[in-house]
């Protein structure tokens, strides 16, 4: 018989204003194991780990329950506690009387007491059956793999890249930058967004520990914590990058223009061509699908003029693999699509265009290099109208979350548009101001009072052309009147949505995502950058909408988080998992479908199904398909489970 | 009931010189209604005076300049002293009154001439002051 102490926490009055600690503590105490049970007001104090650690020594306890809040909260605490007391931490085990027990019941006092008893009473049932384990140690390997090459992407690539690891950095287009490159300049600070982006990439192309990939997807990917192996599809690009200079001589003589999805359709690009022109790394990929040669074979002027012999169109897609110990997801957004949107013209009258085409609009290297111009006949437009909260904050039609960033970048258009047209008048239709970054509210008011923006709350109902003008129905919610404007120009704030494929990537590598779409952190507060698998990591706006100034600064957090995993010698593991009974097993494989960690193989030399200790969670989905009864988790046996209940029956 | 709205409309000459008289930039409202809020007297004001600014910027110049708010306004200073923006909201008032006494149909909220007999004599002073030129700008 083992003996046992028992810690009774009042957690201020959290636990003790409902339960009676004092008989709890007493009535436990005469539990014929139990030769230690105490209440105090605060367990997890210095001085009430200090009654646990004296209890264990002076009494010789062998296995002790803090009954207290839940697990989450102080397991960790108290294991150690105990360990320092020279108990093994698997003998300490937590009873939740507070989230189970004190919180929900705090009408019924009584009930609450007896329920508290019962709660540690199955404890103890567990502790009596506890063995003593040891963390597991696994080797870990000091490489990273960054999935995105925008700005979250290029930022925590960097930060670990000069911390000495290995970055392996996949980007999906054909060069760095993202929605970042497609920007003008940024909020608050007005600062122009290329020249910031282009150091970085730079940077990173010539960082020697960083290796690019262009055109490339994460196609596969096997392993856990610090042993991935990956595989990724790099696609052809129909040109060797490792000729080609970016003199762009292919571009001029390419007789294919077709509307550039970079530019929002509002310029052209060619077959072959670059993805903006200072793009970094600056080569050229051709398209298939537009290119001639790749339609019939009609057409091969690129071939015949570039200087390096660079265009190979035999090129073939390769499968690069790789050993990597974490992940970052920094997949980014997209704006919600023109199809799924179908108001205001959306997608139907050419001179309503989204923030993205605005901001191409604005860029000194966009389509109309850097003029405000009507898309529909190249007029200076004098009246502007802006739609925030388009398909946001929707919940009955469209998303019901808040992008964030819109109500700034729209400021931040309306003062441009104003300082380059300055007869001209724009309006802003919104329904409340999110300004809570640092500068933030300043450079907003300072937009409406200099530049004489008129910010009119409440939503649009109606735009439609008329009279070659853009009619604008909307409300100002301040009057009460209902507002007509003649627009010549409608920029809509669309909503941010998680970018495409993000889904199929995250189902890959066993993180999760929200209703949606967005990665799912592992905790909203504490643990924000880190998903719900171990070693995948989150940047940038796949996880929530964010600015540059939250992605920069969440894509750091990333790299700090991977270099305090990576510097460390061994990985420990959790040993609380699940172990097979070989002389049972079957091998009739029905764990091995039901796992979701793909952490139980079938051994077909020895016809039984195997664990792989690092991959498994010990989430007990194994156990209870179990036919035989073969597995069982470490420290919550079917013994022990069933004891646990019949405490409670 | 709708109104359009342009460039021309907004911020216009009317609104441009009730600014140039108050000295105020009426886009630096927030409407927050901090001003109407603290007004001793505006529970009998056609508008409160957040919307006398908002009905100014929007350009309505009839509709701003037929309600009682500014006639009413006593000049207590309570708005001006609360506004968060440190918009003088007392210099708008008087600028409005401004901007109607200087049209030449001008016209006091009230006119002494209809005055009852003996009303005069009766009512303090400064119970109808407001009725009247303040001479703040």
């Amino acid at each position: 018989m083992r003996r046992l102490g028992v810690f009774i926490c009042h957690c201020g009055v959290n636990i003790a204003g409902t339960v009676d600690v004092k008989k709890v503590a007493e009535e436990i105490g005469k539990i014929e194991d139990v030769c230690h049970s105490i209440d105090y007001i605060y367990m997890c104090s210095e001085p009430g780990q200090q009654l646990i650690r004296e209890a264990i020594q002076e009494k010789q306890l062998e296995g002790v329950v803090v009954a207290c809040c839940s697990p989450s909260m102080h397991e960790n605490t108290f294991r150690k506690a105990v360990k320092t007391a020279g108990m093994n931490p698997y003998l300490c085990e937590i009873a939740n009387i507070r989230e189970q027990c004190s919180w929900v019941h705090q009408k019924e006092k009584e009930e609450a007491t007896r329920k508290a008893m019962e709660i540690i009473q199955a404890t103890l049932e567990k502790v009596r059956r506890n063995e003593e384990l040891e963390p597991l140690a696994m080797s870990i390997n000091r490489n990273v793999l960054v999935i995105g090459g925008g700005i979250a992407g290029m930022t925590a690539s960097l930060d670990l890249a000069q911390g000495g690891y290995e970055v392996f950095l996949v980007e999906k287009g054909p060069a760095l930058g993202g929605h970042m490159a497609q920007l003008s300049k940024t909020f608050p600070d007005l600062s122009p967004a290329f020249p910031n982006l282009l150091a970085k990439a730079l940077e990173i192309v010539s960082h020697p520990k960083i290796e690019l990939f262009c055109c490339s997807e994460l196609e596969e990917v096997k392993g856990y914590v610090g042993n991935f192996e990956i595989i990724i599809h790099k696609k052809a690009t129909y040109v060797d990058w490792t000729r080609c200079n970016g003199c762009a001589r292919c571009i001029e003589v390419c007789p294919v223009e077709y509307p550039s999805s970079f530019d929002r359709e509002l310029g052209m690009r060619k077959a072959v061509d670059f993805l903006y022109p200072n793009c970094v790394p600056k080569r050229v990929k051709v398209t298939p699908t537009q290119c001639r040669y790749f339609q019939d074979r009609s057409c091969r002027k690129c071939e015949e003029v570039c200087p390096e012999k660079a265009i190979q169109f035999d090129q073939k897609d390769e499968r690069i693999h790789r050993k990597v110990g974490a992940i970052v997801i920094a997949t980014g957004f997209d704006l919600f699509p023109k199809e799924r949107l179908g108001e205001y013209g959306y997608g139907e009258i050419p001179d309503v265009i989204d923030g993205l085409a605005f901001e191409r609009m604005l860029s000194p290297d966009g389509p109309t290099r850097g003029k405000i111009l009507r898309p529909s006949d190249g007029r200076v437009p004098k009246e502007m109208v802006f739609i925030q909260c388009v398909a946001s904050r929707d919940p009955d039609r469209y998303m019901p979350y808040c992008s964030r960033i819109c109500c700034m970048y729209t400021a931040k258009q309306a003062k441009m548009y104003k300082e380059q047209v300055p007869d001209g008048q724009p309006y802003v239709f919104y329904m409340d101001i999110r300004s809570d970054g640092k500068g933030y509210e300043e450079f907003l008011q300072k937009t409406i009072e200099e530049n004489g923006v008129l910010y009119l709350r409440g939503r649009v109902s109606r735009v439609f052309q008329e009279d070659g003008k853009v009619k604008v129905w909307g409300v100002d919610t301040l009057t009460g009147k209902g507002i007509e404007i003649g627009a010549d120009l409608v920029v809509l704030a669309t909503a941010i949505i998680p970018s495409e494929g993000v889904k199929e990537l995250a189902a890959k590598l066993r993180a999760t995502v929200d209703k949606h779409g967005f990665l799912t952190e592992a905790h909203i507060k504490l643990y924000p950058v880190e998903s719900s698998t171990k070693g995948i990591y989150l940047a940038g706006c796949g996880q929530s909408p964010k600015d540059i100034t939250d992605t920069v600064s969440q894509a750091s957090a990333t790299a700090g988080k991977i270099q305090a995993l990576l510097s460390t010698d061994k990985l420990f593991q959790d040993p609380l998992i699940a172990y097979v009974d070989e002389t049972v097993c079957s091998g009739c494989g029905i764990c091995v479908e039901i796992c979701p960690y793909e952490a139980r193989e079938m051994d077909y030399r020895r016809g039984i199904s195997i664990v792989h200790v690092a991959l498994c969670q010990g989430c007990g989905a194994c156990i209870a398909s179990c036919p035989n009864f073969a597995c069982e988790l470490r420290n919550s046996s079917s013994v022990q489970t069933l004891r646990m209940v019949d405490t409670f029956i | 009931m709708k109104i359009e709205l342009s460039r021309d409309k907004v911020h216009n000459e009317f609104a441009k010189k009730v600014e140039w008289i108050s000295g105020q930039n009426l886009f630096a409202c927030y409407q927050c209604g901090n001003c109407t809020a603290g007004c001793p007297v505006a529970f009998a004001m056609d508008l409160g005076p957040h919307e006398v600014i908002r009905y100014t910027l929007l350009g309505l110049e009839e509709e701003v300049l037929s309600v009682n708010t500014f006639w009413l306004c006593a000049s207590c200073l309570q708005c001006s002293s609360r506004c968060p923006k440190g918009i003088d909201i007392a210099r708008v008032m008087d600028a409005l009154r401004m901007v109607i006494l200087r049209k030449k149909e001008r016209r006091d909220y009230l006119q002494i001439s209809e005055f009852p007999e003996g009303f005069l004599e009766r009512v303090p002073q400064i119970a109808f002051i407001s009725g009247f030129r303040k001479f703040l700008s």
